[in-house]
């Protein structure tokens, strides 16, 4: 293991080592920290310009109630979800069969059709912004969450694509040759030998798409607008304008609309984790 | 579709048919809908925006054709060159995140008791929303109460408007985006380390090896693969900048923290008129820059894949 492991340094060096620890996570976390007691300060704090202090009341029922009550953050929370889990489904879908596709058979084209979706993933948003907003608008799914959706869905198969092909690549193709030698058509072999043994894969994608979706900015403004159908990112641009001051506030719904994908991330960490790294070890 | 076989004395049912050619037509059927979509959605329209870049259109009406009249007009065009300059900013600054990463995974690279909560918990930033991010920072350089310029106080240093301050603003807004992608270039190199060969530690250790020599000759070439793919999440973490800008300065003071992705934005989707040729322009410009990094990468995984 390297650095050397703490357990052989001297007690001193251990010592010193477990103090920094938690001080470097909250010089780390400072902004955060700010953030979430500050949507429990009282606005009296706020005029008083105690930001950074601790709160002298706390208005944890009061600001969390004043956000829901007095803004559509409830629809904007709603509307992200509506286009956060078709995402997931559509996206994983897509790519469990382009990934089985194209890790399992030989074919002229395979390579081509593979880096087309690789390329495809890494392009700048901004090319396709017009086109897009152009063919949602035609479709008359502009300012939808179905609109937004598709959109979603279709780019992402680029990532997912990769991920999976790499995933179903490691697996034991023997499996597959034996499935074949016994007579079981292909579709059967994807559905009932290769999709149970791509569980893990599918759970590592699933949470990596929600979170990747669920923090869409850019999309959501080129794709809709108004508190209707714009996720909670627009949204809280567009509540920010009108909170102007309003500290308490605009921190209670940034810890809102941080909260799904941050529990996400907690209940799921492990499958997460390996989604993130996949390919960062050889 | 018809068969390409020879018709057969004996007809075969369309089972046999399709058992014959399961092999060859299963994986189009598989591969069908992920290309559809993505031909749809992706790869015409990036043709699509690189015609659009020839014409002057307001995205209502009739486009006229002007050839390469946009691109001679960025050529003259300061916004442009200040969105380049900036793009080239971001590409450097973001590079920090790698080495900052790597420094805190060596950090966090123990086994002392409730590690694995410091882990997750230094992972953070890169979960929440961009938009929360450029909120928070915002809020931490603000020139009155801002916490930078309370802790600047201290110094007996003025108050800096960072965001308001043409030569600071890009910097600031870097600052933000390196905190979660910090943070992302962390957990890739905790993972890397994790798979680093213990024996190897061992024996550069009995060799005398230890510190930024061991880091430097044993432990960074088995992270290869981990710098690598921290090297592309990065480059198109810092060409992709346009959350943290739009949300933290709308591209002020007067345009100054511009980059390409954001000055497209604005030029095709403008208050003062749709010019969705030109914004088409840009991005082109974008994509080509992109495209070099695109290229690498793919002919990196080319090499990868015929060494197999």
């Amino acid at each position: 293991m390297f650095p050397t492991p703490i357990e052989k340094k001297s007690a001193a060096v251990q010592a010193v080592y477990k103090v920094a620890l938690p001080i470097a996570l909250v010089v780390w976390l400072l902004p955060l920290i700010a953030v979430a007691l500050t949507s429990v300060r009282s606005a009296g704090d706020i005029t008083a310009g105690n930001y950074w202090g601790w709160p002298t009341e706390f208005h944890l029922l009061e600001n969390y109630t004043a956000i829901f009550k007095q803004t559509p953050i409830g629809q904007y929370i709603l509307n992200s979800f509506k286009v956060t889990i078709p995402t997931v489904i559509g996206a994983v879908a897509i790519s469990c069969m382009t990934g089985f596709a194209l890790a399992v058979y030989k074919f002229k084209g395979n390579l081509l059709i593979f880096f087309m979706f690789i390329a495809g993933n890494f392009v700048p948003f901004q090319i396709l912004m017009v086109p897009v907003r152009d063919l949602t608008l035609d479709l008359g799914m502009y300012n939808t969450w179905y609109g937004l959706a598709l959109f979603h869905i279709a780019f992402q198969a680029g990532f997912c694509t990769l991920f999976m092909r790499n995933f179903i690549k490691a697996l034991p193709f023997e499996l597959i040759e034996a499935a074949r030698v016994e007579g079981i058509s292909e579709i059967r072999i994807f559905w009932y030998v290769v999709l149970p043994l791509m569980k893990p894969a599918i759970a590592a994608l699933s949470v990596l798409i929600f979170t990747f979706i669920w923090n869409d900015y850019f999309w959501a403004t080129v794709l809709t607008q108004g508190a209707d159908n714009q996720p909670i990112t627009a949204g809280l641009y567009s509540l920010n304008g009108q909170w102007v001051a309003a500290w308490h506030l605009v921190s209670a719904g940034s810890i809102v609309a941080a909260l799904p994908p941050v529990l996400m991330f907690f209940l799921m960490q492990r499958h997460f984790i390996a989604g993130l790294t996949l390919g960062a070890v050889k | 579709m018809t068969s390409p076989t020879v018709p057969n004395a004996d007809a075969p049912t369309s089972r046999g048919w399709w058992k014959e050619n399961q092999q060859r037509l299963a994986p189009w059927l598989f591969l069908a809908p992920g290309i559809f979509m993505f031909l749809v959605y992706v790869i015409i329209p990036i043709f699509q925006s690189i015609n659009i870049s020839f014409y002057d259109w307001d995205g209502l009406g009739e486009a006229t054709w002007v050839g390469t009249g946009n691109y001679v007009e960025l050529m003259d065009d300061d916004a442009f060159y200040t969105s380049l300059k900036n793009n080239v900013i971001w590409l450097v600054l973001y590079m920090l995140a790698i080495p900052m990463g790597l420094f805190v995974a060596l950090f966090l690279n123990q086994t002392v008791r409730g590690i694995r909560i410091y882990k997750s918990l230094f992972f953070f930033p890169f979960v929440i929303s961009q938009v929360v991010v450029g909120l928070v920072f915002a809020w931490f350089y603000d020139p009155s109460y801002g916490l930078l310029n309370i802790a600047l106080g201290w110094f007996g240093i003025d108050p800096i408007a960072v965001l308001a301050d043409e030569r600071y603003v890009t910097y600031g807004i870097i600052a933000a985006g390196l905190w979660p992608q910090t943070a992302y270039c962390m957990i890739l190199y905790l993972t890397g380390l994790n798979a680093v060969d213990p024996e190897q530690i061992e024996a550069a250790r009995l060799d005398n090896a230890k510190g930024v020599k061991m880091l430097w000759y044993v432990i960074l070439p088995q992270l290869r693969p981990a710098t690598f793919i921290a090297i592309v999440v990065t480059v198109i973490g810092a060409l992709r900048s346009f959350d943290l800008i739009s949300i933290m300065t709308d591209g002020g003071p007067w345009g100054s923290s511009r980059v390409l992705a954001f000055y497209m934005y604005e030029q095709a989707f403008s208050e003062y008129g749709f010019r969705m040729g030109y914004g088409a322009a840009i991005a082109v410009v974008l994509f080509l820059i992109m495209m070099v990094y695109i290229v690498g990468f793919l002919w990196k995984m080319y090499r990868d894949e015929k060494g197999r």
